[in-house]
């Protein structure tokens, strides 16, 4: 099972069980998790992205190769952000990128995301964008930070046609008609971490297609079983579970 | 085996109460809950007249037409109605099988206007369950309880057990604000299934006052079990979680009414 949406270092409003990484990587191992890609939730907040994503690619290579694939955080609001894309890359081997547009103050029609979204499909390098951290009813006062807006995603992903996106958290923010024209784009990928509803995933299943759905648990910051049990809460044939758990990202991971 | 605090029949296909029933149970069945609450009817208004309330509460009791034995109906009930919501109470609990309240938004629940409302349900031995959420997005409802109102109406009723719907919303302050209220125990449905969040209310509350809840169909069950699976707490205390608690609650009631479980 490969789960295309963890994190690790520290959510920054409150310690959270799982979030040593020898905790979590025990847990993800125990759950039948052959390979977990993680980005940094210091990367949220912390503007010397650079030791980030060094911190990033040291830890996961703790837990030998391919276990921990890391996605470094690149930036475009931050001067040479170029040099960190390039970093991820060339430096740590990363075979994608995670982008908080939210947390970096930046929408997603903004022209220094097209040069972003052309560098990593130049670099064959898998982009994803999280679109929600925190439901927005329980954020912390001082930090309310709005679900990002995939809809300019659509002409993007039309214009330029290596690039490869999966979308995590999609599903409190994200508008059900945006979601269907990505899907149809067939070049962007969702995660099922925050697919509520009864028998959710198989509902997301009808919408979008089993090609287009993959394994996602947001762990630390949710518990790791909420999406290993979604896929038991849904009934999933015919290689479908199978393209979901595994299947789906392998592909995509091995063009990366 | 589960007993689930916070079903309804929204958010789940089907044309009938009876068509979301069999879909729900359908599913329910996949993750092991053997025992479902529903309140509220197929499509809800924020702020509801007496007609509503009634409607609502006949779709749940057309509900539970065929699963007596898998679910048990709570009656919608409203401050904004507390006539109407007597004449429920009687109509479904009292002469009907229903064995709890649902108070929902559209009525701060610190009013005294409501008492009237909480003391019938206690003489039944009824639960009563008020939703709270505390939002920092400033998207409350009007009338929308927060946990600090439900505390002045435990202070005014402190031997009624009574529950905290969605451990207010903001969960850290949810807990802390009922903690002083042993009378009060907490619903973790209906949000996300955030790491801590089980593990804070043990410690804080004891695993006696805090109680599983799905949200369903708006919540996907899954979500919601695991908070409780995947929580670092004892296996005794996921048990009382689970379903202890919420059968203790419920005792009172079912025995009144020869209900077998
Ligand atoms: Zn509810």
């Amino acid at each position: 099972m490969i789960d295309v949406n963890v994190y690790l270092h520290r959510w920054p409003f409150r310690r959270v069980p799982g979030d040593e990484p020898e905790a979590l990587v025990a847990k993800l191992r125990a759950a039948g998790v052959t390979q977990a890609w993680c980005g940094s939730f210091d990367a949220l907040l912390h503007r010397d992205i650079a030791a980030v994503n060094s911190r990033l690619a040291v830890e996961c290579r703790k837990f030998g190769p391919g276990f921990l694939e890391p996605f470094g955080a690149v930036n475009p609001t931050l001067p040479d952000w170029q040099d960190d894309i390039r970093r991820c890359q060339e430096t740590h081997s990363m075979k994608g990128i995670r982008l908080h547009p939210n947390y970096h103050g930046y929408k997603l029609d903004d022209p220094r995301v097209v040069e972003l979204l052309s560098a990593a499909a130049a670099r064959k390098l898998l982009v994803q964008i999280a679109v929600t951290m925190e439901d927005e009813r329980t954020q912390h006062p001082l930090v309310q930070v709005p679900h990002v807006d995939l809809a300019p995603l659509v002409a993007q992903l039309e214009s330029l046609t290596a690039l490869r996106v999966v979308v995590l958290n999609a599903f409190r923010g994200a508008k059900v008609d945006v979601v269907d024209k990505l899907a149809s784009s067939r070049r962007a990928w969702f995660e099922i971490a925050t697919k509520e509803n009864v028998a959710g995933v198989e509902a997301l299943v009808q919408q979008v297609g089993h090609e287009r759905v993959l394994f996602g648990s947001y762990a630390p910051l949710f518990i790791h079983e909420s999406a290993v049990w979604k896929l038991r809460e849904s009934p999933l044939g015919g290689g479908q579970l199978e393209a979901i758990q595994t299947g789906n990202a392998r592909q995509l991971i091995g063009a990366a | 085996m589960i007993w689930d605090l916070h079903c309804h029949l929204s958010g789940v296909t089907g044309r009938t109460p009876a068509e979301r029933m069999g879909r729900l149970i359908e599913i329910a069945d996949r993750v092991g809950i053997e025992r479902l609450c529903f309140y509220m009817g197929m499509t809800w208004t924020k702020e509801p007249t007496p007609e509503d309330l009634q409607k609502q509460n006949d779709e749940v009791l057309e509900a539970l037409q065929h699963y007596h034995d898998r679910a048990f109906g709570f009656c919608y009930v409203s401050g904004d109605h507390v006539e109407k919501s007597l004449s429920e109470i009687e109509r479904c609990i009292a002469a009907g099988p229903m064995v709890g309240i649902k108070l929902w938004v559209a009525h701060h629940c610190n009013d005294p206007a409501i008492d009237p409302i909480i003391r019938r349900a206690a003489e039944l031995k009824a639960v009563i369950y008020q939703h709270t959420w505390l939002k920092t997005d400033g998207t409350t409802y009007p009338g929308e309880s927060s946990p600090y109102d439900l505390v002045e109406l435990a202070k005014r009723h402190p031997r009624t057990p009574l529950i905290l719907g969605h451990t207010g919303g903001q969960w850290e302050l949810g807990i802390r604000a009922v903690r002083a209220y042993p009378n009060v125990s907490i619903d973790i449905a209906g949000s996300d299934p955030t790491a801590g969040l089980v593990e804070m209310a043990v410690r804080e509350l004891g695993a006696e006052r805090v109680i599983y809840g799905s949200d369903c169909g708006g919540r996907s069950f899954a979500s919601q079990i695991a908070k409780v699976h995947g929580a670092e707490i004892s296996e005794r205390e996921k048990r009382l979680i689970f379903k202890e608690n919420l059968k203790r609650m419920l005792m009172p009631i079912l025995k009144a009414k020869n209900v077998q479980v």
